[in-house]
């Protein structure tokens, strides 16, 4: 086999060294984008030559299996807190990229508090929110980005806006903060968008080692189970109805706060 | 090298820690700890360490769970709503075992209660206050200058045992100006942080460090009985090793006051003056809440020798005190419902408590053994 080849064969399928293998059994759901999400933050890591000094702060939910994923320095906190806990790292380690990864309703329910404090203080942290629209490890749940009329086990009529609300946009309301350096929404309903979201990612990260301010990346994923359908619907339910809810893109990218 | 301060309470546990080598301080607002918050936001800029005011308790103790991960010393400082707020993240601190120092300067409950003293916090501070079996090392100050050196034994303890380490306070010691040597005191060796988090390239062996606070998902201990069986065991070695208590004119004492914070400085008061009329009264000043010193009292209950209890609460140290009592004894209580006068401002008073003493005194001994209070 020729050298390029090599190379491309290791970039489309190998696996990147801040993965763990999975000896042990592979804990995700089928169809599940979580995976997908560890891949990026890995391969980006990597790019950045910043394996050795990362630290990630992993929720409670589906994104705590992090812990045994990715290859680095981590953290597991009380629900909703990564924020506070990457604040007093990022503090003690000025030179390290401590990053955050949570489930929309460890974000944006729970986690609302944290979350407004770092927005607040400008902390010099990445922020990466995988939005499902459930709580996904409790069996589906409504979230506080369940779509209108979507049905949960806690919306079993569907989200009703009189007693529920509406959908939150994590983005949009993160772009507002004059602290934050960066902010984004990808997908990983189709390669392109994959690609996209990796971008995404290494900006973020960027950011953080260029101390700018904060950085936030929300992610669409996929949850099969949790949706009652197969991982290939999912992809379409995604293109057809969370991003016309959620719209892709960058809603925020400044190289000076102000 | 030592240096007097005239300072009060609760800016000497801020010496104190500062003077102990803590390295970040994360706080919220709640009176009546703001002093030590303003002292850290003033002070530990200039000597360049970090100070966060966080946007709630909860964020105070997750921040602290954090700098406690990262390996470094760190503390925060609250008051009882804020300490009821933070339980979830104690429990977590002590499975995910990470060494730290909180301070508590007790008001009133419960609920948002009055902002001025009070000591009804005992029983959420000595018995855990968060969800789980865990325990905390709980030091009680009662002067400005054991403000400034249990804060210092504080951070010795928790990095010896790997386990968060609580001062227990009240507004009154926090509000109350003395004179303090300020001197750094030396406990001897701890152990190396081998196990926290900075980033691969910090380790020596070069693999990755995990914090996390369910104990068996990852390798920290092989199964959850097996970290269950270490927090016993830490128990058991706290409990031990720790024990600190004041004995005042206990040797010959038939009557024994036990209290802690400042209704210990009351109750002193009040020994010297049954002393001076020849009642034989002493005082179990506690240093440690917990571990509490059963034995002592059970040996003295044993040798007949009766108790009081001064608290301002409705009677929560008067339950351990029963309990190691057990029955063998009278235990009585002079607590927040003998303030002085009944608003929020009432003290327990020394002439409240040395009319008890007399009460007790005179009243026929070997009578009933049930609850006096």
């Amino acid at each position: 086999m020729n050298e390029q080849l090599k190379m491309v064969r290791e970039k489309v399928a190998g696996r990147p060294k801040l993965l763990v293998p999975q000896t042990a059994g592979f804990v995700y759901c089928p169809g599940c984008q979580e995976p997908l999400a560890a891949r990026i933050i890995a391969e980006v890591l990597e790019e950045l030559e910043v394996g050795g000094k990362s630290i990630g702060i992993f929720d409670i939910g589906c994104v705590s299996f992090l812990l045994g994923v990715l290859d680095i320095d981590a953290l597991n906190t009380p629900h909703g807190r990564p924020p506070d806990m990457a604040t007093a790292i990022k503090r003690a380690y000025p030179d390290n990229i401590v990053f955050t990864v949570q489930g929309d309703g460890g974000l944006l329910a729970i986690g609302a508090d944290p979350l407004l404090g770092v927005l607040t203080r400008s902390e010099k942290i990445t922020i990466i929110m995988l939005n499902n629209t459930v709580y996904g490890t409790t069996g589906g749940q409504m979230a506080p980005t369940s779509l209108v009329g979507q049905t949960t086990t806690t919306t079993p009529e569907g989200r009703d806006v009189t007693r529920f609300g509406f959908p939150v946009h994590a983005a949009e309301m993160i772009a507002t903060f004059k602290g934050v350096a960066y902010c984004a929404r990808g997908a990983f309903n189709t390669p392109a968008n994959y690609q996209r979201t990796r971008r995404y990612m290494k900006t973020a990260f960027q950011k953080q080692m260029d101390n700018i301010g904060l950085s936030f990346v929300e992610i669409i994923c996929a949850c099969p189970p949790n949706w009652h359908m197969s991982p290939q619907d999912s992809l379409k339910w995604i293109e057809e109805k969370l991003i016309l809810e959620f719209p892709l893109g960058e809603f925020k990218n400044v190289d000076r706060l102000e | 090298m030592s240096e007097r301060i005239f300072v009060e309470g609760n800016v000497a546990i801020s010496w104190g820690a500062a003077t102990a080598g803590c390295q970040a301080f994360y706080g919220y607002p709640i009176t009546p700890q703001n002093e030590i918050t303003e002292w850290f936001a003033r002070e530990f800029p200039k000597m360049g360490r970090i100070f966060v005011q966080s946007q709630s308790e909860l964020g105070s103790i997750n921040m602290l769970y954090g700098g406690a991960a990262a390996g470094i010393r760190a503390m925060t400082s609250t008051s009882s709503p804020g300490w009821s707020l933070m339980q979830e993240t104690v429990s977590d601190l002590a499975n995910a075992e990470l060494p730290c120092v909180i301070v508590n300067v007790q008001r009133g409950g419960p609920g948002g209660g009055p902002i001025r003293h009070a000591q009804q916090d005992y029983l959420q501070c000595t018995k855990g206050g968060g969800h789980g079996d865990y325990r905390n090392i709980v030091l009680t100050p009662s002067s400005a200058q054991e403000c400034c050196d249990l804060t210092q034994l504080a951070f010795y303890l928790a990095d010896k045992y790997r386990n968060p380490v609580l001062i227990l306070s009240d507004a009154i010691i926090g509000r109350l100006r003395e004179t303090v040597e300020l001197e750094r005191i030396e406990f001897g060796p701890v152990p190396d942080k081998d196990w926290a988090v900075g980033g691969k390239a910090r380790h020596r062996d070069g693999r990755r460090h995990l914090v996390e606070h369910a104990g068996d998902l990852y390798g920290r201990y092989p199964s959850y009985r097996a970290l269950l069986q270490r927090l016993q065991e830490k128990i058991k070695e706290m409990q031990k090793a720790e024990l600190r208590y004041e004995a005042y004119k206990m040797e010959d004492a038939n009557l024994v006051l036990v209290a802690y914070g400042y209704t210990a400085r009351v109750a002193k008061e009040a020994i010297n003056m049954a002393r001076a009329e020849g009642i034989k009264a002493g005082l179990m000043r506690l240093i440690t809440a917990w571990p509490f010193p059963d034995d002592l009292i059970r040996e003295k209950a044993s040798e007949g020798s009766r108790f009081l209890v001064v608290e301002d609460s409705l009677g929560q140290l008067i339950e351990d005190v029963r309990c190691a009592v057990a029955g063998r004894t009278e235990v009585h209580l002079v607590g927040i419902l003998d303030r002085h006068i009944p608003t929020d401002g009432g003290m327990i008073m020394p002439d409240k408590v040395f009319s008890k003493i007399k009460e007790i005194n005179e009243a026929e001994s070997g009578g009933s053994r049930g609850y006096h209070e």
